[in-house]
């Protein structure tokens, strides 16, 4: 079993509770993160080796380091509770079971950015999450966690909930902070990052929800007990919202030092696949990351067993591997047709672009209107290089990532599985009432031995 | 004339009271929400220049926000709106099959409305409901693990509260 830092208390009854959660040790690190100074708490942070949780996994402890603080200049602390990634659903389990733990990270991740307010925008399809932490919020402030003066430190601090309105973007942090400002929500043009130019054009740190979750038992148990789980530059622990075709979808908290197939086919995470079917591929960190066939998946290219974990994951890099990413792990049985699946994913991502950069607005219609045409049986050979060609023209042209986003999986779709896309263009009666199948997927990678 | 109750304005101005001075636009997601449960669950203009006058700023501000982000609705919807995810993971599971059933069911296309009023069907890209799906979403709430027997259940109890 591996250590639980962030669920261990997911399943005590009545733990949404204040009463309960405090009771089980909750809001500990606050006591404790008063004892020390901003300075100290942030170097605890960056001492746990804690990345970011959202899916682009930079160091957390530099980000905060990086916050400018100006003389007389409010500075915020936004929560990105905006989870939107296709497979991705754990800042969801977070706080809709331990609401009060996102609360007590963010009052220690306040107090050490100097944030007398900060406020947590989700998503506005969540809205009975929203209520669920309003009440925690006024629970907290209750009992003198949240308000003025807390705890007699002389740190005023208040914690708003916001909630978005169904865009996939707005979980892109300049575009939440235009979202919050009662806006569009248009990335905006970096630099200014908004560690200097942020929320209402002041400085702000956005961090996931996960990420500030894990702020509890760092500050608990010390940054370097942190660091010491897990394995390498995958510090700590990670939740991994699993999805597709296994037996036991949901949530888990795992240590990294598992490998991928013991995460699919154990008990005690996925329990493999139903009804017998054999594994196909998986999109291991969310819709953004590239799809790997099964033997990719379990074995990275060198032959070593793939762990879950940041590095491991990665290796090979677009051309073998894949992501962490958030987490969102999505299993694909020998059912699941590839260019349907990529097909949806392309009308996902021309739905959520906001349209300010052609290459993205435009691309992302195109791709999709290109896939839809190969998936009905309509499809040319030329269409699978267009397709290739246009993926490459969104990719590292537009001002934020939803660009290169849209653009992975149909890159990495076409360099693992383009036999399966020239079947659909060969058989365009046969591919309308069968699948390709699983053919050579899940087949042994010839390991050339270097001398 | 279009006019929040008195509850719903004291809620407008403490929501405005979460922003610094001056920032008040910031409220608008919020106030849209509220705004589009008030009045019929969508955003007529007025309705919409009504929010403007609310927060101060140009009735532009607020078309362009609530033409932005997919939860507002600019045109009427039935009483009840199913929105159904039809992204990679819930297809996977079979949202297709949910959404042909709801389609013959109630004998309507997507972003149709059926003859009585009452059910609106919508298809969506992922809520974040990727291990229980297929799902929908149904007012402020999710209905996951959906299967035929489960659809017909969901109809039957709006038609039930409708009565």
């Amino acid at each position: 079993m591996a250590k639980k830092l962030l669920l261990d208390k997911a399943h005590v009854p009545g733990i949404r509770s204040y009463e309960v959660y405090r009771k089980e040790g909750g809001y500990r690190s606050v006591e404790k993160a008063f004892r020390l100074t901003p300075a100290e708490i942030v170097e605890e942070v960056k001492l746990s080796g804690l990345r970011g949780r959202g899916g682009a996994g930079f160091p957390t402890g530099m980000k905060w380091s990086f916050l400018a603080k100006p003389e007389g200049v409010p500075r915020y602390l936004v929560c990105n509770a905006d989870e939107s990634e296709p497979g991705t659903f754990k800042d969801r389990y977070l706080m809709e079971f331990i609401p009060h733990l996102l609360i007590e990270g963010m009052i220690v991740a306040s107090f050490a950015l100097g944030s007398n307010v900060s406020y947590i925008y989700i998503r506005g399809e969540y809205a009975w999450i929203a209520d669920i932490l309003e009440n925690a919020i006024d629970e907290a402030k209750q009992n003198g966690w949240v308000g003025k003066n807390i705890l007699g430190t002389g740190f005023n601090f208040e914690l708003y909930v916001q909630r978005g309105a169904g865009a996939y973007i707005c979980g892109e942090e300049t575009a939440l902070i235009e979202s919050l400002e009662g806006k569009r929500g248009n990335p905006r043009i970096k630099p200014p990052f908004p560690a200097v130019k942020g929320l209402w054009d002041c400085p702000t740190v956005v961090n996931n929800v996960e990420t500030l979750a894990a702020v509890v038992p760092i500050i608990n148990e010390g940054g370097e007990a942190y660091a010491k789980i897990g394995v390498g530059k995958s510090t700590g622990t990670k939740l991994i919202s699993a999805c597709g075709n296994i037996n036991k979808p949901g949530i888990y908290e795992i240590d990294m030092t598992i490998s991928v197939e013991d995460f699919i086919f154990s008990d005690e995470y996925c329990g493999g696949i139903p009804n017998g079917k054999r594994l196909k591929a998986c999109i291991p960190g969310g819709s953004s990351v590239p799809i790997l066939p099964a033997n990719l998946l379990l074995t990275t290219a060198k032959g070593e067993k793939r762990m879950m974990n940041y590095e491991s994951l990665s290796d090979g890099g677009f051309a073998t591997g894949s992501m962490m990413g958030s987490g969102g792990f999505i299993v694909l049985d020998e059912d699941q047709c590839i260019v349907r699946n990529t097909m949806t994913l392309a009308r996902f991502y021309h739905h959520e672009s906001c349209g300010q950069c052609s290459p993205c607005r435009e691309g992302t219609g195109w791709m999709e209107r290109i896939l839809k045409k190969i998936e009905s049986g309509k499809g040319e050979m030329k269409d699978i290089d267009l397709l290739w060609d246009i993926q490459r023209k969104i990719e590292g042209n537009t001002i934020c990532p939803l660009g290169d986003a849209a653009a992975w999986p149909v890159a990495a779709a076409i360099r693992h599985f383009r036999d399966e896309f020239e079947w659909h263009v060969q058989h365009p009666d046969k591919c309308l009432t069968e699948n390709f199948g699983l053919r050579h997927y899940a087949d042994p990678i010839h390991v050339a031995v270097t001398a | 004339m279009i006019k929040f109750s008195e509850e719903k304005l004291k809620k407008v101005s403490e929501i405005i009271q979460r922003y610094p001075e001056g920032k008040q636009k910031s409220a608008l997601l919020p106030v849209l929400h509220l705004a589009q449960d008030e009045f019929g669950g969508w955003l007529d203009t007025p309705v919409m220049d009504y929010v403007a006058t609310l927060l101060s700023i140009e009735p532009i501000e607020v078309y362009e926000v609530a033409s932005f982000y997919s939860m507002y609705n600019l045109k009427p919807v039935g009483k009840y709106l199913f929105e159904v995810c039809q992204t990679g993971p819930c297809m996977i599971n079979g949202s297709d099959d949910i959404i042909g059933y709801i389609k013959t069911k109630l004998n309507i296309g997507v972003g149709e409305t059926t003859a009585d009023g009452l059910f609106t069907l919508k298809t969506v890209e992922c809520l974040g409901a990727c291990g229980y799906a297929p799902m929908m979403q149904l007012g402020k709430t999710y209905r996951e693990h959906l299967t035929k027997e489960k659809v017909d259940a969901i109809v039957a109890e709006c038609r039930s509260k409708a009565n």
